[in-house]
């Protein structure tokens, strides 16, 4: 560890708190949807199924919140105490969703709070599940704020340069910039939809391993795979739409990750392959003029190459993998939830198949992956920039002489903490199995 | 008003509701570990889990708001506290993620594990004392600007005589403002043994709360000689604050309206807390930063102040309902929902 230098450890020490950050954030993001329309369903339809899925999952939810507001807190003050100078210069244009953001969460957790103590104490249930809206609204609030920071990043505006110092601010350009409105739908779609498949992931164990209540779990995988559904649809459409916001904003960051150098219209697509020094590819998936296509719905569409930019100017080539590999993700999962809820629909087929279900218990973890993929591409790709276009990380980093240390002691932290939080939930449903609590709960499946 | 004067009060208001919030939190993890050991947790730990499950949280939050909202109105905190802080923030930092992982873990998880109670005890103390630091790094001395950047000199800070009595004040405070909150909760819960506790802690700890400010008074005279002067303009703030305590103190002591003893203390910190933040300024990190010199653009600072009091208009209904529902239902309080 001793021959990285200072910007590098700092990079990693942020890339290790994001990555173990965003597996919380976007349950914490997604989960919420998946509790309010469960309880929903069981208050509509009289199912103790659905509020025992609703409550357990709520209770689960505990756990990785806490995980979630204290990594959220880490990264919060790591951007002041890593990236001071960005800090110091962005924190004039783009301070106020930073700010909102906290209000977005401290809404939230207020609700959280009541919304799990109070199962029992309203007499009509409805009231409980109104509970639910504040969380949801919090929730996706904070995603849609801190999102807009990060796009900020990409396509930062709302203020102009006068030897170093931002003047003429406009808080609201900077928080709307170009890059807002496809991140925020990407992000937010994306954690809806990694979240139904987890809890689907879930369902299908539980039946794979035939453990306990058939009906239950039955009804936990048909209600997250119908989301899981149509949030995969919706990430898709987001991805494609994120995909054209780059070609015509951040051109560079699409070439990187598509391995296209020489602008062109009808260009081709590569998936996956390998590159050598000279930029030469080979081994890959050609699928002519479907990058063109992907950029701009035609395929007379011209793509900027990254021959366009200086060298050093560039984002690192590896990142076509982590786009390679966060789109076919989302296809795969697309594909499984597809066949799950084709099938559920017509009588022939068995929705219960053993291999789909083992392909629906892989969805849940890939669907995850996808997301740290994205993250990296997002992240990666934008490099040499911290802010693109007027501050690189080079730049940003602190001077501090310390990172190494703080970077083992996260480390060390994000291990305790992910070994705790998986253990303690394991734990948690072991010693407490669905038809036990159903019936404790519902005795006679009665409510 | 000038836009620096309302952004420093409103985040110096957080930072006090903070110091109320988690005080409370600390002090109260503090006791539950003592009860866990001490064999008496049958009688105290369930009204403290019972105050503590619903609101941990928010407490969490108001750390946040706190500095969030100082890099955003004083951008220029970023750059010199951020340099300078890498190593003891990430230590504050990972013990507060600790602190709050395993308060769920123990408290959602595993209900009778000792380790993850004793963890969530021990950080209640070492919390306080860590981020008391940046306030006595605050007052100058500790830092020092060269041409490779900020530096932070560490064997100053810990061989600091001041350094180690505001230490000392956070740590008292927290047991002290905890301890009054819990008598005041356990009364209202009509818990009459854990009353009888957290009433003879309260007791214990108050004296020496007011034997701490004193001795950091004494410090900063000898280190900060400027910020002291500026302190004893303000004298009568510091005197409200001893007025308030003593009659907390007689409350406690006579065994009667808990409450209003509670409340007594939190005007006791109120107006030492805002005593010494009124005599701080100018300054917010001496000498480099002051209120003027690094406050945000106006266009930004306003539209902070806009979102910051909308923002008020959600939350305070929200918390009145959260209080209402834990704090101020009695039948809540006593177990009985």
């Amino acid at each position: 560890m001793l021959d990285l230098d200072g910007v590098t450890l700092t990079r990693l020490l942020t890339a290790a708190t994001l990555m173990f950050h965003v597996i919380f954030a976007t349950i914490g993001v997604g989960i919420p949807v998946m509790i309010a329309i469960a309880e929903f369903l069981g208050i509509k339809k009289n199912d103790p199924h659905y509020l025992l899925l609703a409550r357990r999952w709520a209770r689960g939810f505990t756990i990785t919140v806490a995980v979630g507001v204290v990594t959220g807190t880490a990264i919060g003050l790591q951007l002041s105490l890593l990236w001071p100078s960005f800090m110091q210069l962005a924190g004039q244009v783009i301070a106020l969703p930073l700010f909102m953001e906290t209000f977005a969460f401290f809404f939230e957790a207020i609700f959280l709070g009541i919304y799990l103590y109070t199962w029992d104490r309203f007499k009509n249930r409805w009231l409980h599940w109104l509970l639910n809206i504040p969380i949801v609204i919090g929730a996706t609030l904070s995603g849609f704020f801190i999102t807009t920071v990060n796009a900020f990043m990409n396509t930062p505006q709302g203020f102009d340069l006068l030897d170093g110092e931002a003047v003429n601010i406009d808080p609201l350009a900077a928080m709307f910039n170009p890059a807002t409105p496809t991140k925020v739908f990407h992000v937010l779609t994306s954690s809806y939809m990694t979240s139904a498949l987890i809890l689907a992931a879930i369902a299908a164990f539980m039946i794979l391993k035939k453990k306990g209540s058939f009906t239950y779990h039955k009804k936990a995988l048909k209600l997250t795979m119908i989301a899981g559904l149509i949030f995969t649809a919706g990430t898709a459409l987001a991805g494609d739409l994120s995909a054209k916001f780059l070609a015509k904003e951040q051109p560079e960051k699409l070439a990187a990750a598509e391995w296209h150098f020489e602008t062109e219209s009808n260009a081709d697509l590569i998936v996956f392959g390998t590159i050598d020094e000279n930029n030469e590819i080979s081994n890959e998936i050609r699928i002519p003029g479907a990058l063109s296509f992907l950029a701009g719905n035609s395929f007379d569409t011209e793509v900027i190459g990254l021959n366009e930019f200086p060298e050093e100017e560039r984002p690192p080539l590896w990142v076509h993998y982590a786009f390679d590999l966060m789109v076919s993700i989302g296809m795969y999962s697309l594909f499984i939830a597809g066949i799950f809820v084709l099938f559920s629909y017509i009588k022939r087929f068995n929705e219960h198949n053993k291999f789909l279900l083992m392909g629906i218990v892989a969805s849940g973890p890939l669907a995850m992956l996808a997301v740290e993929f994205g993250w990296v591409y997002a992240e990666v790709g934008r490099q040499p920039w911290i802010l693109r276009g007027i501050m690189t990380v080079d730049e940003a980093a602190t001077t501090s002489t310390s990172v190494g240390i703080a970077f083992g002691l996260f480390l060390a932290l994000y291990a305790v903490l992910g070994f705790f939080c998986v253990r303690v939930l394991l734990k948690m449903f072991r010693n407490k199995p669905a038809e036990a609590e159903l019936e404790q709960r519902f005795p006679g499946g009665k409510l | 008003m000038s836009l620096e004067v309302i952004g420093i009060s409103v985040l110096w208001l957080f930072l006090y509701g903070y110091l109320i919030v988690a005080s409370i939190d600390f002090g109260a993890g503090f006791f539950a570990y003592y009860a866990r050991v001490s064999k008496r947790e049958h009688i105290m730990s369930k009204l403290i889990s019972r105050y503590l499950s619903p609101v941990w949280e928010v407490t969490n939050v108001f750390f946040v708001f706190f500095f969030v909202g100082l890099v955003g109105f004083f951008p220029d905190t970023a750059y010199y506290y951020g340099t300078a802080l890498l190593l003891p923030g990430s230590v504050a930092i990972i013990l507060i993620a600790i602190r709050g992982s395993f308060y769920a873990f123990g408290n959602y998880g595993s209900k009778d594990n000792t380790v993850y109670l004793f963890l969530y005890g021990a950080t209640g103390l070492l919390i306080p004392a860590a981020l008391s630091t940046s306030l006595t790094i605050s007052e100058g001395g500790y830092l020092e600007e060269t041409s490779e950047g900020v530096v932070f000199l560490a064997g100053e800070l810990f061989t600091s005589p001041y350094s180690w009595s505001v230490v000392a004040l956070a740590i008292v405070s927290v047991l002290f403002i905890s301890a009054a909150f819990l008598t005041y909760y356990a009364d209202r819960a009509e818990d009459v043994d854990s009353r009888a506790i957290m009433r003879k802690f309260a007791l214990w700890w108050s004296a020496p709360t007011i034997g701490a400010s004193l001795l950091v008074f004494a410090g900063l005279r000898d280190h900060n000689v400027e910020h002291f002067r500026r302190a004893l303009d303000l004298w009568w703030m510091f005197g409200l604050s001893l007025l308030f305590f003593l009659i907390a103190a007689f409350l406690i002591y006579s065994g009667k309206r808990y409450g209003t003893a509670f409340i007594m203390v939190m005007l006791q910190f109120f107006f030492a807390f805002f005593g010494y933040g009124a005599s701080h300024l100018p300054y917010i990190l001496y000498p480099y930063i002051t209120i003027e010199g690094s406050v945000v653009n106006e266009t930004m600072g306003t539209a902070l102040v806009i979102v910051f009091i909308l923002g008020l208009c959600l939350l305070i209904p929200s918390l009145y309902l959260l209080m209402r529902l834990f704090l101020f239902d009695a039948d809540y309080v006593k177990g009985k929902k």
